[in-house]
């Protein structure tokens, strides 16, 4: 295996007085999709938040320990927090697109990043969108409020908002889990296609939605990562008994 | 279970208390509901009633669209364009210092400052709205007149046109007006800002974009509406505003201009009304329809806004 995109060593991460993470240490492959699963508050959305440092916009937090993107340091002295969101883009969980047009919602990065000319920016928000599979769905209506579109649609759109900085890692927070059945299908197949291009971190609660749609697994319990391998072999051969139990749905 | 005659009317009288008691209540809800659309309405019908009938006697475009008021001459005119243009003009002015101050201040106590800062300039804030409009005339009259008077002075040395109002002055007027209306504006923004959704701002940073550009490009969008009804707001106190602006306007009919003496559709009220007779006591009614049209309007903005936000 070559060198993961991003590592990270003896990760802690406390809260106050809560160890959220303990002594992560994870190398993420590069254009493959990665998911976290794991109970609630187990400490995966935490991980997930700390590749793009939006972690630091939790008050009394604590970071312990080193994570890498492409060897640099994150937490380093000379990384620059908005660089490096530009190149970590992030999902929410809940869609929310700004309240203005979808063009200016696709816009909104690439305008902050760089000066673009009218015509760059017709196509990086056509590319964009296209790569989100929605472009024919709202061609139509570009100059529309991004608010009018269905839960699933908007969902696609903060996708499209993320790829239009072209970031290289893109982070998902349980991307689906306020989306309808049809809508988390067509975000799964996103997925799959979005990998060639990007490594892709997906955090989940559904565990079929981690077998079908990532290459790699991670079972968070507790601030620990208790098993790291592909998804393949997590899923048919646990070692650790609490993998089993947890995917077996035993508890969580 | 078997009831003897005794508790049964036991009951009987217990759930008539009941129910007597619910009745009264919901008549004194309703009574006390009622004062206050009764208030409105009567004021309202006052107004027009006591307000037309000068309009009549010296006709609409003679009293709107003049500028000559002598009410108390041989041949009395009763223009009030002067005083509604001071009415407007203080009020828009007022409102061009107070907004972006106001907004500045709001999002500073939002987003910027620390939870310990923005503890204590809160109150400060909300001991702003508490004062007492006099104190604002007083404090303007020993503070701002002199100042402007200086002012005045060195602008205007040599002129033979100016006449000088010792300070007393549309602009003084104003700034005063811009203090009083700050923390209508500092509050209501400042809710519209809190009540922006966390992830929204949060998707703004993830994109790369700094805590400033997500303010000024996402987060105020996103209040809009909040922020136009702090204006709105504004403008309705700023134009109903009497007491403090009558200390340091001068008050004379003028075009209102930064070194003139002026009145407003408020302050010509409150100084006229205690000796004014006949027909010169129906226009100063006339001007209080004048000034409850201009609240009126003010107020069907808002609902529209209001109701512009609900839909969206």
């Amino acid at each position: 295996m070559t060198q993961g995109k991003v590592i990270t060593k003896k990760l802690n991460i406390y809260y106050g007085s809560n160890h959220a993470l303990k002594d992560v240490d994870i190398s993420i492959r590069r254009n493959v999709v990665t998911a976290l699963i794991g109970p609630s508050g187990c400490g995966k959305s935490t991980f997930l938040k700390t590749i793009n440092r939006m972690n630091d916009l939790v008050d009394n937090v604590r970071i312990e320990g080193k994570v890498y993107l492409d060897g640099a340091d994150i937490y380093g002295r000379g990384m620059d927090v908005t660089r490096l969101r530009k190149r970590v883009g992030m999902v929410f969980q809940q869609p929310n697109p700004f309240p203005m047009s979808i063009y200016d919602n696709i816009a909104y990065g690439p305008r902050i990043h760089e000066r673009k000319s009218k015509a760059q920016l017709d196509e990086i928000v056509e590319r964009s969108l296209r790569q989100a599979a929605i472009w024919e769905e709202v061609r139509e209506g570009l100059y529309q409020s991004a608010l009018r579109l269905s839960g699933g649609q908007k969902q696609r759109l903060c996708i499209a908002r993320a790829l239009a900085v072209e970031p290289e890692v893109l982070l998902m927070d349980e991307p689906t889990s306020a989306l309808d059945p049809v809508s988390t299908l067509k975000v799964e197949e996103l997925l799959c296609h979005l990998k060639k291009s990007y490594t892709i971190v997906v955090v989940t609660h559904n565990m079929q939605q981690a077998a079908r749609v990532s290459d790699d697994t991670a079972f968070f319990l507790a601030g620990e990562v208790v098993e790291y391998d592909t998804t393949a072999r997590l899923f048919s051969h646990p070692t650790d008994k609490r993998t089993r139990a947890y995917i077996s749905g035993k508890f969580g | 279970m078997y009831l003897t005659d005794n508790a049964v009317k036991d009951r009987n009288s217990r759930m008539r208390r009941v129910r007597a008691v619910e009745k009264t209540a919901e008549m004194i809800v309703s009574l006390c509901a009622f004062t206050a659309v009764a208030a409105v309405v009567s004021i309202t019908l006052y107004m027009i009633a006591n307000g037309i009938p000068a309009i009549q006697q010296v006709g609409c475009k003679d009293i709107l669209f003049s500028a000559v008021w002598k009410p108390t001459a041989q041949e009395p005119s009763f223009g009030i364009l002067y005083i509604i243009l001071t009415s407007i003009a203080g009020t828009f002015l007022a409102i061009l210092i107070s907004v972006p101050l106001g907004l500045l201040t709001a999002i500073f106590l939002s987003e910027v400052a620390s939870k310990r800062l923005a503890a204590m300039v809160r109150p400060a804030v909300e001991l702003l709205a508490g004062i007492p409009s006099v104190i604002y005339g007083v404090l303007g009259m020993m503070v701002l007149n002199p100042v402007m008077y200086r002012l005045e002075q060195r602008i205007f040395a040599g002129s033979r046109t100016h006449q000088f109002t010792g300070g007393a002055n549309l602009l003084t007027a104003v700034l005063v007006l811009a203090v009083m209306i700050l923390p209508t504006v500092i509050n209501i923004s400042e809710a519209a800002i809190q009540a922006v959704p966390p992830e929204l701002k949060a998707s703004s940073l993830a994109l790369g974009a700094s805590p400033v550009q997500t303010i000024f490009r996402v987060t105020l969008p996103a209040a809009r509406s909040g922020i136009l009804t702090a204006v709105v707001l504004g403008v309705g106190r700023a134009i109903g505003e009497a007491m403090a602006i009558s200390l340091v306007s001068g008050n004379s009919v003028n075009l209102p201009l930064p070194f003139g003496s002026v009145r407003f559709l408020t302050t010509a009220i409150v100084s006229e009304m205690g000796y004014a007779e006949g027909l010169h006591r129906q226009v100063l009614f006339t001007i209080g329809l004048v000034l409850f049209g201009f609240i009126m309007v003010t107020n069907l903005i808002l609902n529209g806004i209001l109701r512009g936000e609900r839909k969206a």
